[in-house]
């Protein structure tokens, strides 16, 4: 019986010295001589693979900046500049610090302001949808809802509002990675710098005035009211323009200095300010006030002439 | 005698095809038409006339805008009012050419007499041009420009003439109305197009629920040589092109190749019907037969339908939409569109109106699959739709695509037969467009 336990017990660890040692010899002789700044640069990125820098995942940007030699535009809008700084650190360049940007729904088309008109009952995607027809609220341009954009973010930072119908970006979880931005078959989703005052258009109609007021009431219809008042506060450096019916506010305008004043400009409310409710609501008070004080005017002199 | 088919899948949904008996009626003019300028497969047309021109019955307004476009005309007399954004079948607003009807005043060359007319003198080329300047398209539901098909590539031959007389839709009778009314018509130009390609033999497929097409057929075969017509078994999707091939010529269209790699040349009896009428009576296309029909409608025909008129405006015909219409589709309801408006405008392509009721139409809740390998009994194609739906889930467009998802005929047989409800032929659109977008953007790098 001893004899037995013995004897297994030797041919086993012969078989494990042998068989580590041969592993030893090989591991030895084939080894792969890697760069260990990939592996440096690896560990300080954040790991969550979702390709916004271009490359297919972390490892690969790394492998890519090390092979190249330097940073040069690459990217990494996850981890931002401070990510940035360690892997300039390991690469020994500085590399220059991008502002943070953040995604933005230009789509106010909620249930309210443009109601359904047709029943969509097909599968639950935006690709599809979009390729079948106009979507449920009639607008070529609005957002269908589907939540395409969902399904795609790696980090829970976008949802879609039960009540309004409508896809909401998470202030503190998006990254711009940009992948809603693709994932919209019609391109509502922008990336803006991310400020705490921001002035956009929330609206991508591209039809007349006339038939875009008709499928929804925030529709911006092109009459070019915000970008005059852009252009007047800021002079045409802000790059606002109008084309094909639709209003586009550059990202280059001072939201903190004129935002409120381009908000309240536009007619149809189509226009989003950001941080700016407490300047907004002041400002239309006092038009309001105006309003009130000139109708009274306008009354006491009727009344005068009335007496006369 | 057991009947022709195709070599695997099919399936067999019901028939309901109420409209049998109704013999084809004139809708008569609308008051307003909205043509749109883009009807067919490939290249957009290019407009010709302008706000404030009057036009006449047959006068071409819009001409090709490449070899793969075709010419539309004008299918009523008056003045056009303008070139507008109407929505179309598509679901969004594309431009038309609106006309305000004034009168029936007719081109002086259309002949207008029913009188059957058998001598034709062209030679193959001139006849082709003939069908090119009469705007003839597949009138099956593709709009594939018919000269497209009718230029044979040199090195190539045809060597069989197809008509497609299956009709394989539920609910339409628009083809199987023609065939009966106009058969002496279809079996002259078959004659013409026979010439045109060159080849002697031509076969008729037609689905073996419609016999008294295929007695009617049998019965004038005799003064007409080289053309045989084949009873086909009842299997959807017996009228796809590649089905019918298969089930008539035993053979199939090789990968990503086109009929005429294996002889074959395809048309669809409407198209014949419009050959006749572009050849003998000088007939562009501006009238097409629609089939208005479903469960509720009270009275389910076959319109005779001048091109751009409204679909509300055949529904009337029909004696009205039912209180219980969920759902308008153009088209069969299995390959057809379901509309957006009842205003849209009648295309060359517009094969049926069909008024789904409410509890017809509604999707069931869709269930996990649960691999029962019905798609895949039901795909014409040999194809196994589930992983498919897997691959295009998960976003793995390129393996899909290695799949050869692209060769998707989009009959819908598979999401028919799916017992858990599942979206496949949703699923596979999608992917065709995305990968569609992929192969675009390849091709710029």
């Amino acid at each position: 019986m001893d004899q037995v336990l013995l004897n297994s017990i030797l041919t086993l660890s012969g078989i494990a010295i042998l068989a580590s040692s041969i592993l030893f010899i090989a591991a030895k002789k084939f080894q792969v001589e890697e760069d260990p700044r990939i592996q440096d640069i690896d560990e300080v990125l954040p790991g969550a693979n979702c390709g916004a820098c271009g490359f297919p995942g972390c490892r690969n940007f790394a492998d890519a900046v090390v092979k190249r030699g330097h940073v040069g535009n690459a990217f990494c809008p996850v981890g931002g500049n401070e990510t940035m700084k360690k892997v300039g650190a390991i690469m020994g360049e500085t590399v220059a610090e991008q502002d943070p940007l953040i995604a933005v729904v230009r789509c106010q088309g909620s249930r309210e302001k443009a109601p359904k008109k047709i029943n969509y009952l097909a599968a639950r995607s935006c690709a599809l949808s979009h390729m079948t027809f106009s979507g449920e609220k009639g607008c070529p341009n609005s957002c269908l809802g589907l939540g395409d954009c969902v399904f795609v973010c790696l980090f829970d930072a976008i949802k879609v509002n039960e009540q309004t119908g409508l896809p909401e970006v998470d202030k503190e979880k998006c990254t711009a990675c940009g992948a809603c931005v693709t994932a919209c078959p019609r391109r509502i989703i922008e990336l803006r710098p991310k400020k705490d005052k921001m002035v956009y258009i929330a609206c991508m109609n591209r039809e007349k005035g006339a038939f875009a007021k008709k499928n929804c009431q925030v529709a911006c219809i092109g009459c070019s009211k915000c970008v005059k008042v852009a252009t007047e506060l800021q002079g045409e450096a802000a790059g606002s323009q109008v084309e094909s019916f639709l209003a586009y506010l550059s990202p280059a305008i001072d939201a903190e200095k004129f935002g409120a004043k381009i908000v309240t400009a536009c007619p149809t409310k189509s226009v989003v300010g950001i941080g700016l409710e407490n300047e907004v609501a002041q400002i239309r008070e006092e038009e309001k006030k105006a309003r009130l004080e000139k109708a009274k005017a306008m009354k006491e002199s009727d009344a005068l002439k009335g007496k006369e | 005698m057991k009947l022709k088919t195709f070599r695997i899948g099919g399936i067999h949904p019901a028939e309901n095809k109420l409209s049998r008996a109704a013999s084809i009626e004139d809708a008569g003019i609308p008051t307003k038409v909205m043509i749109p300028i883009h009807q067919n497969l490939g290249a957009p047309s290019k407009v010709l006339v302008k706000k404030g021109d009057q036009v006449k019955v047959g006068q071409v307004i819009a001409e090709p805008g490449g070899f793969v476009s075709a010419y539309v005309h004008s299918s009523v007399s008056g003045t056009v009012s303008g070139i507008e954004d109407v929505t179309d079948v598509s679901g969004y607003r594309r431009p038309c050419v609106v006309i305000d009807v004034e009168g029936d005043e007719w081109l002086e060359e259309i002949d207008r007499t029913p009188e059957l007319k058998r001598e034709c003198k062209l030679e193959a080329k001139e006849i082709v041009e003939k069908i090119r300047q009469a705007g003839i398209v597949g009138m099956g539901g593709a709009a594939f420009p018919a000269h497209v098909k009718l230029s044979i590539p040199e090195g190539k031959k045809a060597e069989m003439l197809i008509l497609n007389g299956v009709e394989c839709e539920p609910y339409l009778t628009a083809d199987h109305r023609l065939m009966l009314e106009h058969a002496e018509e279809i079996l002259i130009a078959t004659q013409v197009l026979m010439k045109a390609i060159g080849v002697d033999k031509a076969q008729i497929g037609i689905e073996n629920n419609k016999p008294d097409a295929i007695e009617k057929f049998k019965t004038l075969l005799s003064n007409y040589a080289g053309i045989e017509v084949v009873p086909l078994k009842i299997q959807y999707p017996q009228g796809g092109e590649k089905q019918l091939i298969q089930s008539l010529m035993d053979k199939e269209v090789p990968f990503g190749g086109l009929p005429i790699d294996i002889g074959a040349v395809v048309m669809n009896v409407g198209s014949v019907f419009a050959v006749y009428e572009a050849i003998f009576k000088n007939k562009p296309v501006f009238e097409r037969i629609v089939t208005v029909t479903g469960k509720s409608v009270a009275k389910p025909c076959n319109l005779k339908v001048r091109l751009g008129t409204p679909i509300s405006y055949l529904i009337e015909k029909a004696g009205g939409a039912p209180e219980d219409t969920g759902k308008v589709i153009s088209g069969g309801p299995m390959m057809g569109k379901a509309l957006t408006l009842i205003d849209i405008p009648v295309v060359k392509a517009t094969s049926g109106v069909l008024l789904m009721r409410q509890e017809e139409c509604e999707r069931h809740e869709e269930s996990a699959c649960i691999r029962c390998g019905r798609c895949v009994t039901a795909c014409s194609l040999g194809s196994v739709p589930y992983l498919w739906s897997r691959e295009i889930d998960q976003g793995e467009w390129e393996k899909a695509e290695a799949d050869h998802v692209m060769l998707c005929c989009e009959c819908g047989a598979c999401q028919y037969a799916c017992p858990a409800n599942i979206p496949l032929l949703d699923k596979i659109r999608v992917a065709k467009n995305k990968i569609n977008q992929i192969k675009r953007a390849r091709s710029q790098k």
